[in-house]
């Protein structure tokens, strides 16, 4: 193994630094190291954080290879500075047995490049009938923890119950895609001012709320953990505000697009910013970056669902939503939050991994510690060309525009996967 | 003039009025022996449908071969391919056939908007999803101004399923343009959240149309789907003709000089009655006919006309 000696860094809430890498750890931390054995990294201006964790990734592996692969995907992630993604379920074949989970766990292994840790799916096909065997997949080499049906919501509230009180065997969370699916048929985009000049059919808010409302009370009723995936709502905020003042155990994630864009960005009827949950107004937008600073939303997570071409260049309705998100997620979050980079470790990396369960990520570079941190330059200016992404799709919103900050090295256990602002492998 | 007709709100006021007053000059060739004109003589016009809709077809047809263009019909409806695929590559195709305007009816909403960034040609929106068909708005705007002398301070109802209707979202926009003051009626149900200013501002609404009816120049009476009803957007249709069709007591509260309006085709019995659809209150008739010189009027300016 090599030893890296990282110069002059400055690690979160502290003055800069050197950092010595060796055998997969940190091994020291201080001014002046040296280590003759050591590849010497000049760190001055840069941050040093905690390697970046992804709660919702899709890596469209098994099934659309075409749009994303479990390796390319996680290349995607090294480039935007993580060291871990939980890959969603709702692939083809679903995840929804310990075989697929485990697949898709080899996979990551085999890539190298970051951790995936594979979400299960809670329903059998997604179908929301039955319970998959999710003790199986907690029991499996994958060792799942998040079980979502992500992509549709686990709406029958007696199916819900019965998950959330089964994975407390395993200190499992349930990951709920909070939508009514009664409320939004043919759903195409917020419901409000702009669907209704767009003619489009529109996803009301409260098709959201009513969903998180509901599970926060079963989850409150049985006493587990449940994880609410990319709120996008200001009313969602509010049920998530109560239920964090009883002491429910509940946690949510926002995503960097709902923290960034609104529904006007639908007025050209480009698919690229068609999404689930859609883009909301600016008044929520203001309540979701405000709920992320307070804590209200745990962390920020990116919702990365690559696309074929053909799936998004077409009309509106019948574009697959949603969009890239890992090449581009601290750029995004260090526009909304500011260079609060304590407050970015904790949203994107600390408690990502502990929601998770991924012990060995989501801590400080300190003696000891499992090597995994993400080297950023606050102050780099970046145009984002689709073509030059790391992922096998193109369908990201921020094209031809220009974003702050640049991953300039990411480690995996002590390995570069990244260096120079370039995927190693 | 602009390079495509995709809204009502493509239109400002002036360039509105030049389409209407164009249009007064080509109902002029209509009552002509030979009903033609050279003006695009050489130009090719597409009219590519994704849907039915024989009477709007054969409008941009007849207006088209009147200003001598050369027509080409392309019904795409029934093509099972990959829908996103066959645009852009019906794009590209009438792209590579030099198609010099593209008359557009779709079942998506946008559709329109996203040929117009595949082809270099003038996309005209003849009808697109739940969202609009500003023809048929600048027809009915036609139509009020020969019956009724002027545009700016009518009042006009539309009454119905707002929420699903392109030609009331082009109406609106348009008649907003122009200096109109526009009620929409409906149950709440059919009306569309946000609507005012989502459209434009100032939008009155109404649930009940009697209260309506006395004061206004314009009723304009939407086509309501029996399958709204599955959905319970109402619950019978009988309750909907009772509360919100237009039949002969209704039509006689409205005053001496209103017109009635339907964009066709009816449902008589549900939103009209046949006494008030065969009225002479009603434009109907005229409508169809005012849709051609209007359609003449669109793809003449479109095109730049023999000047180009
Ligand atoms: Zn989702």
């Amino acid at each position: 193994m090599t030893a890296y000696l990282i110069r002059n860094v400055s690690p979160v809430g502290g003055e800069p630094t050197d950092l010595l890498i060796r055998d997969g750890v940190v091994a020291e931390v201080g001014a002046g190291l040296s280590a003759d054995d050591a590849t010497v990294i000049d760190a001055t201006g840069l941050v040093a954080l905690p390697g970046l964790v992804d709660l919702h990734t899709h890596l469209r592996e098994p099934g659309r290879e075409d749009a994303e692969t479990v390796e390319s995907g996680s290349r995607a992630a090294a480039l935007g500075g993580y060291t871990a993604v939980c890959a969603m379920a709702n692939t083809s074949p679903v995840a929804d047995t310990a075989g697929v989970v485990e697949q898709v766990w080899r996979l990551g292994r085999e890539a190298g490049l970051v951790d995936v840790q594979p979400i299960g799916a809670v329903t059998v096909g997604l179908a929301g009938e039955r319970l998959a065997e999710l003790g199986a997949m907690a029991d499996s080499a994958a060792r799942v923890r998040i079980f979502s049906d992500d992509g549709h919501c686990v709406a029958d509230p007696r199916l819900m119950r019965r998950a959330l009180e089964y994975v407390k065997a395993f200190d499992g969370v349930i990951a709920q895609h909070a939508e009514e699916p009664r409320l939004t048929e043919g759903a195409q985009m917020h419901e409000g001012e702009v669907s209704t000049r767009l003619g489009l059919t529109g996803w009301p808010a409260v098709a959201e709320e009513a969903i998180i409302a509901r599970d926060v009370l079963l989850a409150e009723h049985v006493g587990s953990r449940l994880h609410v995936c990319h709120v996008s709502t200001a009313g969602s905020v509010e049920v998530l505000r109560h239920a964090k003042a009883r002491g429910v155990r509940v946690t949510a994630e926002v995503t960097p697009h709902h923290l960034l864009l609104t529904d006007e960005r639908a007025e050209s009827y480009d698919p690229v910013f068609k999404v689930n949950p859609p883009l909301r107004t600016a008044a929520d937008v203001d309540a979701l970056r405000a709920a992320l600073a307070e804590g209200v939303i745990d962390v920020i997570a990116t919702d990365h669902a690559p696309h074929a071409v053909e799936d998004k260049e077409c009309e509106w309705a019948y574009a697959r939503p949603g969009m890239l998100g890992l090449e581009t997620a601290l750029s995004i979050a260090l526009d909304v939050l500011g260079p609060r980079w304590d407050l970015i470790a904790e949203r994107m990396s600390r408690v990502p991994a502990r929601i998770a369960g991924l012990t060995g990520h989501g801590l400080d570079p300190a003696p000891g510690v499992p090597a995994n941190l993400t080297l950023v330059d606050p102050a780099a200016r970046r145009v984002i060309e689709p073509a030059e992404l790391a992922s096998r799709s193109r369908n990201t919103p921020y094209a031809r525009m220009t974003l702050t900050g640049r991953i300039v090295a990411t480690f995996l256990r002590g390995e570069p996967t990244v260096l120079d602002g370039k995927a190693v492998k | 003039m602009i390079r495509h007709l995709l809204s009502g709100a493509d239109l400002d006021a002036d360039t509105a009025t030049l389409v209407l007053d164009t249009a007064a000059e080509m109902a002029t060739v209509a009552g002509r022996e030979v009903k033609k004109l050279p003006a695009l003589r050489g130009r090719t016009v597409v009219n590519l449908f994704y849907e039915d809709s024989t009477r709007t077809r054969i409008s941009f047809e007849a207006a088209a071969k009147r200003l001598s263009a050369d027509v080409i019909n392309f019904s795409a409806k029934g093509s099972s391919v990959t829908k996103g695929e066959s645009l852009k590559d019906t794009a590209l195709t009438l792209q590579a056939m030099g198609a010099d305007a593209v008359v557009v009816r779709h079942p998506a909403s946008g559709a329109p908007h996203r040929l117009a960034d595949w082809v270099d040609g003038s996309v005209v929106n003849a009808g697109d999803g739940t969202h609009e068909h500003p023809t048929q708005a600048l027809l009915d705007a036609y139509t009020m101004r020969s019956r009724l002398g002027r545009l700016a301070g009518l009042h006009v109802a539309i009454v119905g399923d707002v929420l699903h209707s392109r030609v009331a979202r082009s109406n609106v926009l348009l008649l907003s343009t122009l200096g109109a003051k526009v009620t929409l009626v409906g149950p709440p149900t059919l009306i569309p959240v946000d609507i005012s200013p989502a459209l434009a501002p100032g939008i009155d609404v109404s649930y009940d149309l009697d209260t309506v009816l006395p004061n206004v120049d314009v009723v304009m009476m939407l086509r309501v789907q029996r399958e709204r009803m599955s959905d319970s957007y109402f619950p019978s249709a009988r309750e909907y003709a009772r509360r919100y069709g237009l039949d002969g007591p209704r039509m006689r509260r409205l005053p001496e000089h209103a017109i009635v309006m339907h964009p066709g085709p009816m449902n008589r019995g549900m939103e009209i009655t046949p006494e008030v659809a065969d009225s002479p209150r009603s434009t109907i008739v005229e409508q169809v006919a005012n849709g051609v010189s209007v359609r003449m009027a669109v793809l003449y300016l479109l095109l730049g006309g023999s000047n180009r």
